[in-house]
């Protein structure tokens, strides 16, 4: 059984068709990227899967539940975690505490317990900052523990929201263009980084990008999206070469001879 | 400069972070309680009045400094509070018990239009706070035989375990009730804050579509925080009626809210710090401005002759605030703190702010 | 007969209402800030046209004076965008909340130490004055109202339809940014906004001081029509004109046939309702923030 099946999505916005009839399936353990040029599509599917909008259409099914009627709070701690495009921090908390409000959805006590402040809170309290440390070691934060999002340069800032989705603990990670706006250097790391959270951490990964050599290096399948409609499904090398994709991003010939 | 070694998660997890910020809080509560042999009646009173305004000022702190929600209505909890402890006691149920379900009934109330409510967003909020606000100062006026109308309602004097803790007759016992329930609810505040519930609270208040994907409940969330902040503005309006003695409607107007929304903007919105600073200046400027209008008198000024002015002092500090420290008084503080610290490392633009195009609500 | 009655006074209170609403949303549409001084603005107008006309202060002609009141509050409105609003620039929209009630407060304090806090009369040359219509009586401060109210409501859409100054409003309303870039002076535009909606604050003064006697306190009204321009949908001018009058009409109905209290919250109850039903208005023109 495959962990995301997604089955003829669908959304309209008015007369808009922005996702329509996009079928696919990520496999545990796999990298899948989804690529195509700007507005085919890609980011609303992510939004679909996180149910941030409602489909007008299809399926979506995780570890074989169906979470096309969930809200968008119970996405999580199904184990389903996410970056945004244009990064989402809490810019007025410290990277710890970004990375402590990940742990959410592992909160065992209520809000009395918590004003009370009862030992309980602490032992719990105590454990989250174990796993959200194992977090900042991983992605080598150590340096910027303590400072405020709102004072920290770009590249770090996607790098504690990829350190946020990672505290959730999931089994299927979002990530949403990680290496736009990152320098070469930045976006090798984040290669690194996708390949260590499948391969020590077990993660299965789905990931919309547009720097190919970062698709090409990590995918183990690639899908590709115009307009809201599937082209094409296979390695990246395979997609690469595929004609509708070539036509997709260049345009036809009969365009370019008009 | 002062430098913390860590050896625990512990160290991050207490309320202080070492031995010296635990004395100071010690000693600032040690002076509040030695406050009664070191002034007289009429500035004890003075003193009560603020820690009751910090009290009313934390409890709107939690829903806009700490979850980004708009209140124009606080004054409404403050009522609440102030009328369900005065009825109960006067129902024969002593302080101890009538002044928890004051707040409780406040916060159970706050919680539940909040539901509704907290859906809108910013300005809608705002709006709706104040029409809540204007709906609950017209049912005190037709709750007649329980609010006592227009009229009015006295505040049974408090007694627990025999022991007097009227305004007028017991003032210094008073004072300590008041302190002690100040603490005591600072401290939860402070816990709050620590705590998965607090940082919930911030992460709605920074970004609501995170907070979503990270399993967070917005609208119960929003919902909770309304209902704590009531509660604790609840609690603040019970111990404000016995302040007050004998009241009615027009104590809780729409002008109490305002001042409250000073208090937390002008104290710094987002610190526990700023709604005690705040209240202090809330509760000061009247009295300096007495102070002023004797000394003036001396010299054959007579400001006392101009209605309103208070008001329109404080509009005016205020407005000054806004546009030249959005951060408040704590702000300040904590700017000239550091300014000291680094001394003279310390750049002028350490805390510029950043001016950006607001994120548009609106969308096309 | 007497629900006819109710009804014209109920139109005639709504119309002003539902000016002071309009210069809610003329502030809201062009820059997205919510300016809670309206009402004040209203009550400073009206005064400005007081002292200007009543034979006891300056003792103009009615219709000059309260143009030049009209002007002058018109500065007013610009001055306070140009001078303190303008510098908030960059700040969340509750700071201008804050920031407005607190300019409400100024403002009332200033009208109250220059014309003093006792209720006093504007003298108008119709005033008291009625029409008896078939055993109706009207009074001509109300056909006035509903009249003025008529002819300023043409003159705004004409402004934003016709003229290049409200056609470049339009534009900023839409997408300030995109306005800047194509050589709007958005900023400058906003203070003419601010101007346009003092002027027509101080309109919906006059008309309401001559139905009756005035003193600094009457901006209150301004939390009323406040619920009115969101029951109209806060993007929307003529919803605003209606929501105005709903709730001008429905007080005196609610007032004379249901349980008393229940007239002073209806408008609330209404805006709730409305709010709670239609979060965003009845003539919604917000959507939610995209990802």
């Amino acid at each position: 059984m495959s962990l995301l099946e997604v089955e003829d999505l669908a959304i309209h916005f008015g007369g808009v068709k922005a996702v329509d009839g996009v079928s696919f399936t990520v496999e545990e353990g796999e990298v899948f990227s989804i690529i195509g040029p700007n507005g085919a599509g890609k980011s609303t599917i992510f939004n679909l899967i996180s149910r941030f909008y409602r489909p007008t259409r299809g399926r979506i099914r995780f570890d074989g539940q169906d979470i096309t009627g969930l809200a968008a709070h119970q996405i999580a701690p199904l184990g389903i975690a996410r970056t945004f495009q244009n990064i989402e921090l809490f810019d007025h908390s410290t990277v710890l505490d970004n990375l402590l409000m990940g742990r959410h959805t592992h909160r065992r006590t209520n809000f009395v317990q918590d004003i009370l402040f009862l030992p309980k809170v602490r032992r719990e309290e105590r454990a989250h900052r174990q796993r959200v440390e194992e977090v900042i070691e991983f992605l080598e934060l150590e340096h910027y523990r303590e400072k405020m999002i709102a004072g920290l340069p770009y590249g770090v800032r996607k790098v504690v929201e990829i350190g946020r989705a990672l505290s959730i603990g999931p089994k299927l990670i979002l990530l949403d263009e990680p290496a736009s706006g990152l320098s070469v250097e930045e976006s090798e790391e984040v290669a690194f980084w996708i390949e260590d959270m499948r391969r020590d951490m077990g993660l299965t990964v789905l990931m919309v990008e547009h720097d190919m050599g970062l698709v090409t290096q990590v995918s183990d399948r690639v899908l590709a999206v115009a307009n809201g409609q599937p082209l094409a499904m296979g390695t990246a090398a395979e997609v690469q070469d595929d004609p509708h994709v070539k036509a997709a991003y260049l345009g036809t010939p009969e365009e370019d001879a008009a | 400069m002062r430098f913390v070694f860590k050896t625990s998660y512990d160290r991050d997890i207490d309320l202080h972070k070492d031995g010296w910020s635990r004395a100071r809080i010690a000693l600032l509560v040690v002076i509040f309680a030695l406050l009664p042999f070191a002034v007289g009646d009429y500035y004890l009173a003075e003193a009560a009045n603020t820690l009751i305004w910090a009290l009313a000022g934390m409890g709107l702190m939690i829903l806009v400094g700490h979850t980004g929600l708009p209140s124009l209505g606080h004054a409404a909890f403050l009522a609440i509070g102030a009328y369900t402890d005065a009825a109960l006691m006067n129902a024969g149920l002593p302080f101890l018990v009538s002044f928890p379900l004051a707040g409780l009934a406040a916060g159970v109330f706050g919680a539940i239009v909040a539901i509704p409510a907290v859906r809108m967003s910013g300005i809608y909020l705002a709006i709706a706070t104040l029409a809540l606000f204007v709906i609950v100062e017209e049912m005190v006026i037709i709750l007649e035989p329980i609010t006592g109308g227009v009229g009015g309602i006295f505040a049974p004097s408090i007694e627990i375990a025999g022991i007097g803790f009227d305004r007028y007759a017991n003032l210094a016992n008073f004072y300590w009730l008041v302190l002690a329930i100040v603490v005591a609810v600072t401290w939860c505040y402070a816990n709050l804050l620590r705590s998965p519930t607090g940082r919930s609270f911030l992460a709605v208040r920074d970004s609501e579509v995170s907070a979503r994907a990270l399993g967070i409940n917005v609208t119960a969330t929003r919902a909770l925080s309304f209902g704590l902040s009531a509660g604790v503005t609840g609690l603040a309006g019970g111990l404000m009626g016995h302040f007050i003695g004998f009241f009615n409607y027009e104590a809780f107007s729409i002008f109490i809210s305002i001042n409250l929304l000073l208090v937390v903007t002008i104290g710094g919105l987002g610190f526990i710090q700023g709604a005690f600073f705040g209240a202090i200046l809330i509760t000061a400027v009247p009295q300096l401005l007495a102070i002023l209008r004797d000394g003036l008198g001396g010299w054959g000024v007579d400001i006392s002759a101009i209605p309103g002015l208070d008001t329109a002092i404080f509009s005016l500090i205020l407005i000054g605030f806004i546009v030249y420290e959005p951060a408040g008084l704590y702000g300040r503080y904590l700017k000239i703190k550091a300014y000291f610290t680094l001394f003279p490392l310390a750049r002028r633009d350490m805390f510029r702010r950043n001016k950006t195009y607001v994120k548009t609500e609106r969308m096309r | 007969m007497e629900v006819l009655q109710l009804l014209i006074g109920g139109i005639a209170t709504g119309c002003i209402y539902g000016l002071v609403a309009l210069g809610f949303v003329l502030i809201y549409k062009a820059t997205e800030g919510v300016n809670f001084a309206q009402g004040d603005m209203m009550m400073f107008g009206a005064f400005l046209a007081l002292g200007f006309v009543n034979s006891g202060h300056m003792g103009l002609p009615f219709l000059p004076g309260v143009l030049l009141a009209a002007i002058v509050m018109g500065g007013v409105g610009y001055g306070i965008d140009r001078v303190v609003v303008r510098q908030l620039f960059g700040q969340p929209q509750f700071s201008l909340v804050i920031l407005t009630i607190a300019l409400g407060f100024v403002l009332r304090f200033v009208a109250g130490t220059i014309w003093g806090y006792t209720p006093v009369v504007l003298e108008t040359p119709y005033s008291g004055r009625s029409l008896s219509l078939g055993g109706v009586i009207i009074g001509y401060e109300d056909i006035i109202t509903i009249l003025v109210t008529g002819v300023l409501t043409l003159l705004l859409w004409a402004f934003f339809a016709k003229t290049r100054l409200g056609l470049a409003a339009q534009a900023a309303s839409q997408n300030q940014m995109a306005a800047y870039i194509v050589g709007v002076p958005v900023q400058r535009l906003n203070s003419i906004i601010w101007g346009l909606s003092g002027a027509v604050a101080t309109i919906a003064g006059v008309l309401y001081a001559s139905k009756g006697a005035i003193d600094p306190n009457i901006g209150l009204l301004g939390i009323k029509a406040f619920a009115a321009a969101v029951i109209g949908g806060f993007g929307s001018l003529p919803g605003a004109l209606l929501g105005g009058i709903l709730i001008g009409v429905v007080e005196p109905l609610a007032a004379r046939y249901l349980p008393s209290g229940i007239s002073q919250m209806s408008p609330y109850v209404i805006m709730l309702v409305v709010l709670v039903t239609r979060p965003n208005g009845l003539f919604s023109q917000i959507q939610a923030k995209k990802v």
